[in-house]
């Protein structure tokens, strides 16, 4: 058992500062559970957003140290001891309060995207068939939590806050998920270089280095997205055929 | 009068889980304008954290399988005392739910001829589960929630209800607050639906996160509504017991069905020691028999850790008590030993339960492909919640519906794991149709303004009090300690009649909380509202734990160790009572339709 020391951001979105707490650590403690009992002992109206304590909801996302993590799931014993920790709210966001950030923005934004369109059922039953080894990529996007830690650390969105031309990691991998998946049917691309400003990311990567889930969001997701776009937005094969299927109507699935 | 802002709808859904979500997409697709609130933001609800499974007999990986096998294994799990036409609609209605589910856009793990893959678990005759690795739940309510968007339907998240409101007998409407900036809102609808999950917050040593507080319960006991079945609290055989911040969090059933194995100290098998009579001929009596089982093995019966969670969780206190446990008491959970029957175990293992993998190395510094697990029980699911109609999921309070976890019925004794996942589903979609078609066919309600006053000063009351020494979080940590150790897995009846003066003494304290800060995100006022639903749900367990004076599935008395058949055809109901004291009954338990009596005989 030690004491350990936080700094803690405190105030709403007009202002605020930080504020110093300590309070007991104990084998195996997680940040989270530090931010818990601070609230308990010394700081009843702390706000704090958190559901699972385990990884699976991404509810808890802050900056520890500069670092844009989930504290259930950062372990106290991996921090430095002997200097003070820094926990604040993401910064991509709008604060609501304390450690509290509103990121209704992600909710909205997803909204834009269309939404998945089955081709007609293999069987009479009215289900499908599907190979293991055809879905597994996708099944990596399905990994998401929606923790937005990407959204958080993506420099487009954080520092120059286009979030009316970017819709971010993400909601890139929520597109990469729907596009992937071997039954849909619909058309993201034309969405996604116009009002989803996939251009906008140019691969620094960070997105996949905060992953908790380690989604492999740029490679996997957002690389293969652009070069769709690419093929049919600036091949000229694909532009010709694009004119003849805008031709034809929208044959529903 | 206070200000608040009004909302209108023709179904209220109030929780946005599994069931809360399935509900509000039914009435949309009715039709009829609906709000749905969460008291967590959109998809973050307690489904997100079901692991194993959804089980629903497609029959695609053993075509024995049928409604009628999985009707009669939730009977038999639930020792008779469940509501038999919900067991039936349930087994009879799960395939098209999950299949619907994929329609939307889930991925399921798929059979080498591409359609569903399903697992084995606990009590399940034929593998059964429907899954995505151990991240079942993730997928199911991404699904819901990436399908249900486009319906149409008004999401209030961060909102909490902590009131019903009623015109005569009839509920119209709700009243709650924005936990962001703790504003007021009064909800007016022609029907509520309650989906607000379970209440595993009332113990100490849980798998269920913050907002299970018992919150449908609460709102509909208090609007005048029966529960049944609440002395059934399921404690889940395996939570993570160490390090301590850990306590609780879950560890799949999935593991086993993979084929791991429970041990003690000594290293001994204790599951094979003690075999309930109802499951003789179905479990394995050797090592090799269940290993193969757990590999597809058609021939082979269950091993003995795929038995019931009430069972499995009975013997792992009993290895524990009797000196055989871990070092942090609890037992091993091992799979690192099919190291010993696959050559890619590793590997193998990282698949079929990548989460585990990932909470162990991640919280505990344990590689589960090299070494055993430590676990013991955790308060996992609540088999009591609302009485509901069968069919339409109806309370006795008119215009006051209930799905999923919070209400009652399907279980009896015992859930069986995956269980749940489709319960939400089917119950879900009908309580989403059938609240639809009341809204229709009744106009709305009046509400008087003394209700909403009432619920206003009831709601401020925390920071009007002057400065107490009554701090929220210490009420609430005590309450979970004295239900834990007196209201637990082994129950008798001193403890529990301490318990009600506990109980009772909480009560008292938490009437004079208070609190301080403004109402913007205040967890100070947020536990101290959540305290007056946690607190009827723990009198509520209590009072039938003592009712039932036997043990029976999950209710355990080592004061009244075995089944009493007088007990085995009565559920027992609570409700509030005119002067406000909770009144039980017993209530016969309806005889089986014919047909279904067979086919309960024919899968003995």
């Amino acid at each position: 058992m030690a004491t350990a020391n936080f700094r803690i951001w405190r105030g709403d979105g007009e202002s605020g500062g930080f504020e110093d707490y300590s309070t007991e650590i104990d084998e195996g403690m997680v940040v989270l559970d530090a931010v818990h009992q601070i609230q308990a002992e010394s700081a009843p109206d702390l706000a704090v957003r958190w559901n699972c304590k385990a990884g699976k909801c991404g509810s808890c996302s802050a900056e520890v140290n500069g670092n844009p993590r989930l504290m259930c799931m950062t372990r106290m014993s991996d921090l430095p001891e002997d200097e003070s920790i820094t926990i604040e709210p993401m910064k991509a966001f709008p604060t609501i309060r304390d450690l509290v950030t509103d990121v209704s923005w992600n909710y909205e934004a997803k909204m834009k995207v269309k939404p998945f369109k089955p081709r007609k059922p293999d069987d009479a039953d009215g289900t499908w068939r599907m190979d293991q080894d055809d879905i597994e990529r996708v099944q990596e996007f399905r990994k998401c939590i929606e923790c937005f830690l990407c959204q958080d650390v993506c420099h487009v969105l954080r520092e120059h806050d286009l979030h009316e031309e970017f819709i971010g990691p993400r909601l890139m991998v929520h597109n990469a998920a729907l596009e992937m998946h071997p039954l849909d049917t619909e058309d993201r691309l034309g969405d996604l270089k116009e009002d989803q400003g996939i251009g906008y990311c140019n691969i620094t990567k960070c997105c996949t280095h905060v992953c908790p889930e380690e989604i492999t969001i740029t490679d996997n997701a957002i690389i293969p997205l652009k070069e769709r776009v690419v093929g049919e937005y600036y091949d000229p094969l694909s532009r010709l055929l694009r004119i003849f299927k805008s031709k034809d109507s929208n044959e529903p699935a | 009068m206070a200000e608040y802002q009004s909302h209108e709808h023709d179904v209220l859904v109030i929780g946005a889980g599994g069931a809360g979500l399935r509900a509000a997409i039914e009435a949309s697709a009715a039709g009829v304008s609906v709000g749905l609130v969460c008291k967590s933001l959109l998809g973050k609800a307690h489904t997100v954290m079901a692991e194993g499974g959804v089980a629903a007999a497609l029959a695609n990986v053993d075509d024995r399988d049928g409604w009628n096998v999985h009707f009669a294994d939730t009977m038999r799990g639930g020792q008779y005392l469940s509501n038999w036409r919900m067991a039936e609609l349930h087994a009879r209605e799960a395939p098209d739910r999950v299949r619907e589910l994929e329609a939307w856009g889930a991925l399921f793990d798929r059979t080498a001829d591409g359609r569903i893959l399903q697992r084995n678990f606990g009590g399940h005759k034929y593998p059964r589960l429907a899954h995505v690795g151990d991240r079942t739940g993730l997928e199911m309510i991404r699904t819901l929630q990436d399908y249900g968007i486009h319906q149409g339907m008004e999401v209030y998240m961060e909102h909490a209800i902590v009131a019903l409101l009623k015109d005569g007998d009839r509920v119209v409407g709700a009243f709650g607050y924005d936990r962001e900036r703790g504003r007021f809102r009064v909800f007016r609808a022609k029907a509520v639906v309650l989906a607000t999950g379970g209440i595993g917050r009332a113990f100490k040593i849980t798998s269920n996160s913050w907002e299970y507080t018992g919150d449908g319960h609460g709102l509909a006991y208090d609007a005048g509504a029966a529960l049944l079945d609440m002395e059934f609290v399921q404690f889940h055989p395996t939570g993570m017991v160490w390090p301590p911040s850990v306590r609780g969090i879950l560890v799949t059933e999935g593991v086993r069905g993979e084929g791991g194995i429970l041990t003690n100290s000594e290293g001994n098998r204790f599951m094979f020691d003690d075999i309930p009579d109802l499951y003789k001929n179905s479990t394995a009596d050797n090592a090799e028999e269940g290993w193969v089982y757990t590999q597809g093995d058609k021939e082979a019966r269950r091993p003995p850790e795929l038995l019931t969670r009430d069972h499995v969780a009975r013997c792992i206190v009993r290895e524990i008590r009797e000196g055989r446990g871990s070092p942090h008491n609890g037992v091993y959970l091992d799979i690192s030993w099919i190291s010993e029957k696959l050559s890619n175990a590793e590997e193998h293992i990282k698949r079929k339960l990548p989460s585990m993998y990932h909470q162990f190395k991640q919280l505990a510094d344990i590689d589960i492909t090299k070494e055993a697990m430590e676990v013991g029980p955790t308060t996992h699911y609540v088999m009591g919640g609302v009485l509901v109609d069968a069919d339409t999921q109806m309370s006795t309070v008119p215009g006051l519906f209930a799905a999923g976890e919070c209400a009652a019925g399907l279980h009896g004794a015992n859930r069986l794991g995956g269980n749940s996942l489709s319960d939400l589903l089917v119950f879900g979609q009908r309580a989403g149709k059938y609240a639809a078609e009341y809204a229709s066919e009744n106009g709305s309600g009046a509400i008087d303004d003394g209700q909403v006053e009432a619920a206003v000063s009831e709601t401020l009351a925390p920071f009007d009090r002057e400065q107490s020494s009554e701090n929220p979080f210490e009420i609430q940590y005590e309450l979970q300690e004295r239900m834990q150790e007196l209201v637990g897995i082994v129950r008798n009846e001193g403890d529990m009649q301490r318990a009600l003066e506990v109980i009772e003494d909480l009560g008292k304290r938490a009437g004079k909380v208070s609190v301080a800060g403004n109402r913007e995100y205040n967890p100070g006022w947020h536990t101290a509202l959540d305290l007056k639903f946690l607190l009827i749900v723990s009198e509520a367990v209590a009072r039938a734990a003592l009712e039932r004076k036997e043990s029976r599935g999950a209710h355990f008395r080592e004061d009244h160790e075995d089944k009493d058949e007088a007990f085995g055809s009565v559920n027992i109901t609570q409700h509030k009572g005119a002067d406000g004291e909770m009144v039980i009954n017993r209530v016969p338990v309806q005889p089986l339709r014919e047909d279904l009596a067979a086919i309960i005989e024919e899968n003995r």
